[in-house]
């Protein structure tokens, strides 16, 4: 069984990298893994996606139209890809800068004040490994561990002062989903 | 014991060329070849043909050739000098190669410092399709496309290659020459030698620009075509140093 | 390097080809295969390689051409319309029997067209492109590992053949991120005694070249070449065969389409409808002998392309009317969705795409 997912903000917002180290996870894990950029002009400023698939299946297409998880960084992004979300899926909302609540009934919608809890942190741009913390909890497609051994090693390779930070912020965005 | 004082420079095969009567290109290629010989690099020397009369060169010169698409040849023998950086590599391009299809890759060796040596024949006029205007035609000559003369107002004024190449940096040594009578062929001569050297010496870009007759295309006698040269090309074209080399010997 | 790595397929080209030896790169930036260019002008300074990015498109390919001259392996690439620009010296470089890796992350089209995939350069890689009587080795994975482990092989076959290869790959596979392993490469340098070096005490001078002024010469040059060409096909035909041999519906497609049409076909699999996938790897030569021995046992063909119809043209000449081969294909950069690729593969199985 593959989980196929979406993650979506606006450009600067770090999701392009949050698929990336879900990904890069899944692969630690022996996983079969794929990561797809919708790229574009649109990415400089505007909305910015990918498409993450991990799982024991060989991977067909890279390319995700039915999600199982869905994941909204801003309300354009909940607007576009809430409508696609497999029934029974996953909805991960960044309520800190998503004021409507999910529109189905049919999904599980998981709020999460990514902003207000990187915020609290002492730095906003953490509020995508909030939200990295809150997928792990929700989905469990990868385990925490191979999410902090992903950071470790690859990307803050070169900056392991950060790491600390970086784990606090996916902590605390586990803790969101109860 | 009488000494030979003359003979066939080594870096030119024994071979019949297929040059016009009266045209330069025989004289422009024994220069190469001398002074090839002379800084003993044939065993080194790779060449770069382009197309025009002079696109089969590869079956003149002693030394390893490429023979280039039209205009392409400084981006070809790019390619071959990062290959073989210790390789004494140059192009022999006309001025229809050079300065119409191929500005661009002139231009942009020049720029990037290549680390090449270009011989330009200028003619003014495309030579091996019969006769056409170039970018170098001279106002008001007539050739097969421009019956009525070249109209400035139309085809604009002559490009004068090596003035342009001399606003770049990277473009170390330039020189126009002629080689229309034994004092011009020395100092011709001694421009390709110096434009080896700089290369050699690892400097950057070189290149001699050579006037040069086409009597055939031009519908001259070769003592005409001489004459022609001299009162239009030369005040036009007027030899001389435009980057010295100095620059970059201290 | 063994360890699995996540990485583009763009950037795993860049490093297969250092593991190949490539040590020269001649580039112009556009996308999407920008990450390509900007791997190469990273890693190459780093094991001594020559990177240099031309002035156009037309230069680079024309640096290929004197690099792949002067005896080294060597490598551009570019994406549709760049690719276009290309194809005057792809022409010297099949005229001159030059080895050398060319890559097309290909794009939407005509035109500037657009940034994302596409798949409607079919015609251009495999029927020529240039001008003049030749063929390039035209090799299309769908994979990121299947990028590296085809761009290794790349080189060895222009070395091989003293023949550019192609891969034509698309944004799709040139932008996404998979697990790539790269293995050492097995080959050996070739010796390349054709080489503009320099003579360094050779006794006569070696000439690369593609004009031949006397037409007899030219078409005794150009017989060489297609008794070539007709060893390569014999040869180096590449093709994958997945759940064909009960199948009643024979998918056709290659790259990323391929990839699409497999997660269409596991669907319409699982609802009892016998259908395969026939993938072409090399588009040059075209597979088209086993795809004539599947027609014997297949009912139909459908072929799936982001295209108008191109590679359709030689499954149909491969099939040779033996069984109805239909179409379904996006352009402009659009790609295919599993959905509707399902729903062209039941229509077929249930005889109503036998057009």
């Amino acid at each position: 069984m593959n989980q196929e997912m979406i993650f979506a903000g606006f450009g600067g917002q770090g999701v392009m990298l949050m698929g990336q180290i879900l990904a890069y996870a899944g692969m630690m894990e022996g996983q079969q893994v794929s990561w797809f950029p919708a790229y574009g002009p649109e990415m400089r400023g505007g909305t910015a996606n990918c498409s993450v698939i991990i799982g024991d299946e060989a991977v067909g297409t890279p390319i995700v139209t039915e999600p199982q998880v869905v994941v909204a960084m801003n309300l354009p992004s909940l607007d576009k890809f809430e409508p696609h979300l497999a029934a029974g899926g996953i909805l991960l909302i960044n309520s800190s800068l998503i004021e409507r609540p999910a529109k189905r009934s049919d999904v599980k919608a998981l709020l999460v004040p990514c902003n207000d809890i990187a915020k609290e942190l002492g730095n906003p741009k953490v509020a995508n490994m909030v939200m990295v913390g809150a997928i792990v909890a929700a989905s469990g497609v990868v385990k925490i561990e191979s999410v902090l051994q992903v950071l470790a090693k690859k990307i803050f390779k070169n900056k392991p002062e950060v790491m600390q930070l970086n784990e606090q912020a996916i902590r605390r965005g586990m803790a969101c989903i109860s | 014991m009488a000494e030979r004082t003359f003979g066939r420079p080594e870096a030119l095969l024994d071979v019949p060329t297929h040059y016009c009567p009266g045209c330069h290109h025989g004289i422009i290629h024994r220069l190469v070849a001398e002074v090839i010989d002379e800084l003993k690099v044939i065993d080194r020397t790779i060449g770069v043909a382009s197309v025009g009369c002079s696109a089969l060169a590869y079956d003149y010169f002693n030394v390893d050739m490429v023979q280039a698409p039209h205009g392409r040849a400084p981006a070809v023998a790019t390619g071959v000098k990062r290959v073989h950086p210790d390789g004494v590599v140059f192009t022999y391009q006309g001025d229809g190669d050079i300065a119409a299809i191929g500005t661009a890759e002139i231009v942009h060796a020049a720029a990037r410092g290549e680390r090449i040596t270009t011989i330009f024949v200028n003619n003014a006029i495309y030579g091996m399709t019969g006769g056409q205007m170039a970018p170098t035609s001279l106002v008001n000559q007539v050739t097969t496309t421009s019956p009525y003369g070249r109209k400035q107002d139309s085809a604009g004024m002559p490009i004068r290659l090596s003035e342009m190449l001399a606003t770049l940096d990277g473009a170390k040594y330039l020189a126009r020459v002629a080689v229309n009578n034994p004092a011009n062929m020395a100092k011709a001569k001694a421009a390709i030698k110096k434009a080896f050297e700089i290369q050699i010496a690892g400097l950057g870009f070189s290149m001699v620009e050579v006037l040069s007759t086409c009597p055939t295309n031009w519908g001259m006698s070769a003592i005409e075509s001489g004459t022609w040269m001299e009162k239009n090309m030369m005040p036009y074209y007027p030899l001389g140093t435009f980057r010295s080399g100095e620059e970059v010997a201290k | 390097m063994s360890e699995k790595i996540l990485m583009k397929g763009n950037e795993a080209i860049g490093e297969a080809a250092v593991v190949a030896g490539c040590r020269h790169y001649f580039g112009y930036p556009i996308t999407p295969q920008s990450e390509l260019i900007e791997y190469m002008a990273k890693r190459l300074p780093q094991v001594d390689g020559v990177f240099l990015q031309a002035e156009s498109e037309v230069a680079a390919i024309n640096m290929v051409y004197g690099a792949a001259s002067a005896g080294c392996r060597v490598m551009t690439s570019s994406s549709s319309p760049g690719i276009s620009l290309k194809q005057e010296g792809i022409s010297y470089i099949a005229g001159s029997q030059l080895p050398c890796v060319i890559v097309n992350v290909q794009r939407g089209g005509p035109g500037l067209g657009s940034i994302q995939p596409g798949q409607a350069d079919y015609f251009q890689a495999t029927k020529g492109g240039g001008h003049g009587d030749y063929r390039n080795i035209v090799l299309a994975p769908n994979s990121v590992q299947e990028m590296a482990d085809i761009t290794i092989e790349a080189f060895d076959l222009a070395d091989k053949w003293r023949n550019a290869v192609m891969i034509l790959g698309d944004g799709a596979l040139g932008q996404m991120m998979e697990p790539v392993e790269f293995k050492e490469s097995s080959s050996k340098p070739v010796e390349k005694s054709w080489a503009a070096t320099g003579r360094r005490g050779r006794a006569k001078p070696n000439i690369v070249n593609s004009l031949y002024l006397q037409p007899d010469l030219m078409e005794k040059h150009n017989h060489v070449l297609q008794e070539k060409y007709a060893k390569i096909q014999a040869e180096e035909t590449r093709w994958e065969a997945l759940n064909t041999e009960d199948a009643e519906v024979i998918v056709v497609a290659y790259g990323i389409t391929s990839r699409i049409a497999m997660t269409a076909i596991n669907k319409a699999r699982a609802n009892g409808v016998k259908v395969g996938l026939f993938r072409p790897i090399s588009l040059w030569p075209f597979p088209s002998q086993p795809l004539a021995e599947l027609a014997k046992t297949a009912k139909a063909f459908v072929v799936f392309e982001m295209s108008a119809g191109q590679m359709v043209e030689d499954v149909r000449l491969a099939v040779n009317g033996a069984k109805p081969v239909s179409f379904h294909g996006r352009t402009g950069g659009m790609l295919p969705t599993p959905k509707e690729l399902y729903e062209k593969i039941i229509s077929v199985a249930n005889g109503e795409g036998g057009k």
